[in-house]
């Protein structure tokens, strides 16, 4: 935990409800997540905190029947609002998903396809920002010899490495991670965490993960959630040493979940 | 980067979507306005024929290309006989390959079998129409037709529709090659259909004590009869439209005869053998309105069969 | 007077024995069929076939001609059908959630997936042929890439259904506007699949011969030119098989087997290729 490191805000959630059809899935949401920090949502399955998680960069505009009301502040503009363009929110604000999911092209080409939907790129610049991504992503030593094999044919561990650089590629200053070692074996998983410490240094970052000891591991700060509520926030050797809410004990304490 | 670039960078995207989205959405109307084409291209050159005949085009036997008159009653027949002949004799048989290819086959003999009975689907309708022709009609000549003039044909009420020259070529020739066209394709669907039955379902009927046959007759086939129905009718649209394997054997006769062992004529085969010669406008007329009578037949039967196995998939959506 | 165990065994045992019955009947017509068709046509497939046109009754020829024009139209059919086909499936896997289009177009393409190819035949005449009052080649491929386009609709939209949504969301959530998403990774990876369809849909055409009886018809001699009626091995076949001429009738095995061959070469290799990029994934 950085105690030295000053505190900016960087996207503050207020008031913030989502419907799937008729059902309300987050209730009233009232949370700042720190820039330059890792925030962890941890909570039962069902609490919202993918929900909520997919909010940021309004993933649940592909699907017809999802609506979030409220506001989402990132630097001050409301990323909710109707006339804010996805595609701009997108460049600053990347995910990495539960499932490694490498397109089918070349590993060169993975990486290269987020950063030229928004710049014009040299093949030497390309070549540059390909490898920047990579060794940021901890995975260039082991491919920079097989750029132009198929991103499928790595391991799992080194495919999500893989997504998390194409999503580093773009330069975003927010990185959303939804349960991003859930489909790995227990080595990858310590490789990825370590690299989000590193990571921590460059994006502001946030991490879902139904992992209690892994939030505890890589977050400096932790929200938990239950049913779509959001019961406590704080620095995370408070929420698991000293909870304020009896629900966030019961939770941490293995009562129940 | 430059701001100004970005943005005019994102609004050219924006434009390329809407682009795509609309070149796919033209292309899916294409498929509407293709059928609706097809139909109004249909009607309107039935026109005179329906202008010169009415209604009564339906229930008349006639064909005389020399004085202009002309009824679809024997086409009509031919068609919707050979296709029942078929359906008869198709349907057991498709379920006891589906059955056997879904229960009882060996697992290693099951993949390279299924292919088998989806290769013989593939082969082309010539392919059998030939085949008729030069190695079934001369066969069944010789060897069927006399015993079933001399079994069937002497039985009192259905005698006489199995009785006539063993000629080879016919409607009963020309259903049973419709029939081993058309076998591979319902047993497919029946099988696809087999297929998804949740394995459960089966297994508590089976921890009852029941044999395999009574699980198929009694658990799978009413669980599955939504979807039989369907692939059945799929497999009778099939039949009533097909045109080559059945013009070389049927006989392209103008005469109605009540016996089975003789010519007759189907839509598609009337279609194929006399459109290209048909001189004079009623007579193109005619022919092209049994196309339109035979498209309207097909597509009934089509639509029962897409509504029926549109509901199984819901039900399936439902349990599943 | 038998227990009911023992009926119900006998039952059990006369259905499954006619299942195994049903199969041996369709796999026994399926050999006939087959060896039939290498019985009469391996013979008849001299090399000559390849080399000289179709004759007249009476004398010797081949039927290069009618490759050569099947060839055509199958090729023509095809690239004008499977650009349709992709686009209208695209739209109904990717766009087509929302609103009335899909369900109609699904429902109406199913339809026309098994409508008889005759009628299809009956209608490029009407709106074509009767128009430029002559047969040609391009109306016999108009007619087949009408066949074309049900077959290549119905297996895109499958593929694309197949592809799982995190990989669309992954594009989606790098920012990629939706043309892109689509053309660089959905339909990329359902590539393998759609490939697989379009081969089928080529099978499905080699050996259809209805729909061209009035719109290629046929031609004795060569002829590149597809604004003229064009030879092709269905019709050839229909109508050396049906004369009483022996040679004609050879050649018409020569073509029935080749086309045979074709076929099934063609769904087998569209299998193997679909296993393979199955297995590779």
């Amino acid at each position: 935990m950085n105690a030295e490191k000053t505190i900016t805000p960087k996207l503050i959630v207020r008031d913030l409800n989502f419907y799937y059809g008729k059902d309300r899935a987050l209730k009233d949401i009232n949370l700042t997540i720190p820039e330059k920090m890792v925030t962890a949502f941890i909570g039962p399955s069902g609490c919202g905190k993918s929900t909520l998680l997919r909010a940021f960069n309004r993933m649940y505009q592909l699907y017809p029947k999802q609506k979030a009301t409220g506001e989402i502040l990132l630097d001050g503009e409301n990323i909710l609002d109707k006339k804010q363009d996805l595609n701009t929110l997108r460049a600053k604000i990347g995910m990495v998903f539960q499932k490694p999911t490498p397109f089918p092209m070349s590993i060169y080409d993975n990486i290269a396809f987020g950063a030229k939907l928004y710049e014009k790129f040299s093949r030497h610049d390309m070549d540059e920002r390909v490898e920047w991504a990579l060794k940021k992503a901890a995975l260039w030593g082991e491919v920079k010899d097989k750029l132009k094999q198929s991103g499928t044919g790595l391991s799992g561990g080194q495919q999500q490495r893989l997504c998390i650089a194409r999503a580093i590629a773009v330069k975003p200053q927010v990185l959303l991670l939804d349960e991003p070692t859930s489909a790995l074996d227990p080595i990858s998983t310590a490789h990825i965490e370590k690299l989000i410490d590193e990571l921590k240094e460059d994006f502001t970052i946030v991490i879902v993960t139904h992992n209690m000891q892994q939030a505890a591991r890589v977050s400096d700060y932790t929200a938990y959630m239950y049913l779509g509520d959001l019961i406590e926030f704080g620095d995370t050797s408070t929420v698991f040493t000293n909870p304020k809410r009896k629900e966030t004990e019961d939770y941490i304490t293995g009562r129940f979940g | 980067m430059p701001m100004f670039s970005l943005e005019a960078r994102l609004k050219q995207q924006a434009v390329f979507d809407l682009l795509f989205r609309n070149l796919t959405r033209v292309s899916a109307f294409g498929v509407l306005a293709l059928l609706a084409a097809i139909i109004f291209s249909l009607i309107v050159g039935s026109m005179p024929a329906i202008h010169a005949f009415g209604l009564g085009f339906l229930t008349s036997s006639d064909w005389d290309p020399v004085n202009d008159k002309f009824g679809a009653l024997i086409p009509i027949i031919g068609t919707l006989v050979t296709s029942g002949i078929a359906l008869l004799i198709a349907i057991p048989v498709s379920f006891g390959i589906a059955i056997f290819l879904t229960e009882l086959s060996p697992r290693i003999l099951r993949r390279p079998l299924g292919i088998a009975i989806e290769l013989l689907a593939g082969i082309p309708s010539i392919i059998y129409g030939m085949w008729g022709l030069f190695i079934f009609a001369p066969l069944f000549a010789d060897h069927i037709e006399p015993w079933i003039n001399k079994h069937l044909g002497t039985l009192s009420y259905i005698g006489p529709f199995f009785s006539g020259p063993p000629m080879g070529i016919g409607m009963l020739a020309a259903g049973i090659i419709l029939a081993i066209m058309v076998i591979p394709f319902i047993a497919s669907v029946m099988r696809d259909v087999f297929d998804v039955v949740p394995t459960l379902l089966k297994e508590s009927a089976y921890g009852l004590g029941a044999t395999t046959w009574e699980v198929m007759w009694n658990v799978v086939l009413p669980y599955t009869k939504i979807g039989v129905v369907g692939g059945i009718m799929l497999g009778l649209g099939r039949a009533l439209g097909e045109t080559m394997a059945i013009t070389f054997v049927i006989g392209n006769a103008h005469e109605l005869s009540k016996s089975l062992l003789m010519p007759g004529n189907s839509i598609s085969s009337a279609l194929a053998n006399e459109f290209t010669e048909a001189v004079g406008d009623l007579y193109t007329s005619a022919l092209i309105e049994l196309g339109l009578i035979l498209f309207f037949i097909t597509f009934i039967v089509l639509s029962l069969a897409r509504y029926m196995l549109y509901k199984l998939g819901q039900r399936e959506g439902q349990t599943a | 007077m038998l227990n009911l165990y023992t009926r119900r065994r006998i039952i059990n045992a006369a259905s499954l024995s006619i299942s195994v019955l049903a199969m041996l009947f369709g796999l026994f017509w399926l050999c006939w069929i087959l060896i039939t068709l290498l019985d009469h046509g391996l013979p008849a497939l001299t090399p000559v076939v390849f080399e000289q046109m179709t004759p007249p009754p009476g004398s010797a020829g081949g039927l290069l001609n009618a490759i050569a024009g099947s060839l055509m139209m199958t090729l023509f059919g095809t690239l004008i059908g499977t650009p349709i086909g992709i686009l209208a499936g695209t739209y109904l896997a990717e766009f087509g959630q929302r609103g009335w289009l899909a369900p109609v177009t699904r429902f109406i393409n199913d339809v026309l997936l098994s409508a008889p190819s005759i009628v299809i035949g009956l209608f490029v005449y009407e709106v074509y042929v009767v128009k430029v009052k002559h047969f040609s080649g391009w109306a016999g491929t108009l007619a087949l890439s009408i066949l074309v386009i049900p077959v290549v609709i119905r297996t895109t939209e499958n593929m694309l259904r197949l592809v799982p949504s995190t990989l669309r969301e992954a594009a989606a959530a790098l920012g990629a506007p939706q043309w892109k998403i689509i053309s660089f990774v959905t339909l990329r990876a359902a590539r393998a699949g759609i490939i697989t369809g379009v081969l089928l849909a080529v099978a499905r055409i080699s050996g259809e011969t209805a729909p061209l009886l009035f719109t290629a018809l046929n031609n004795q001699f060569w002829s590149s030119n597809m604004d003229q009626p064009m030879a092709n091995l269905p019709v050839v076949i229909f109508q050396f098989a049906m004369s009483p001429y022996a040679d004609w009738q050879r050649l018409a095995w020569a073509g029935a087997l080749l086309i045979t061959l074709s076929v099934l070469t063609l769904n087998i290799v569209a299998r193997v290729l679909f296993r393979q990029s199955a297995a590779n994934h």
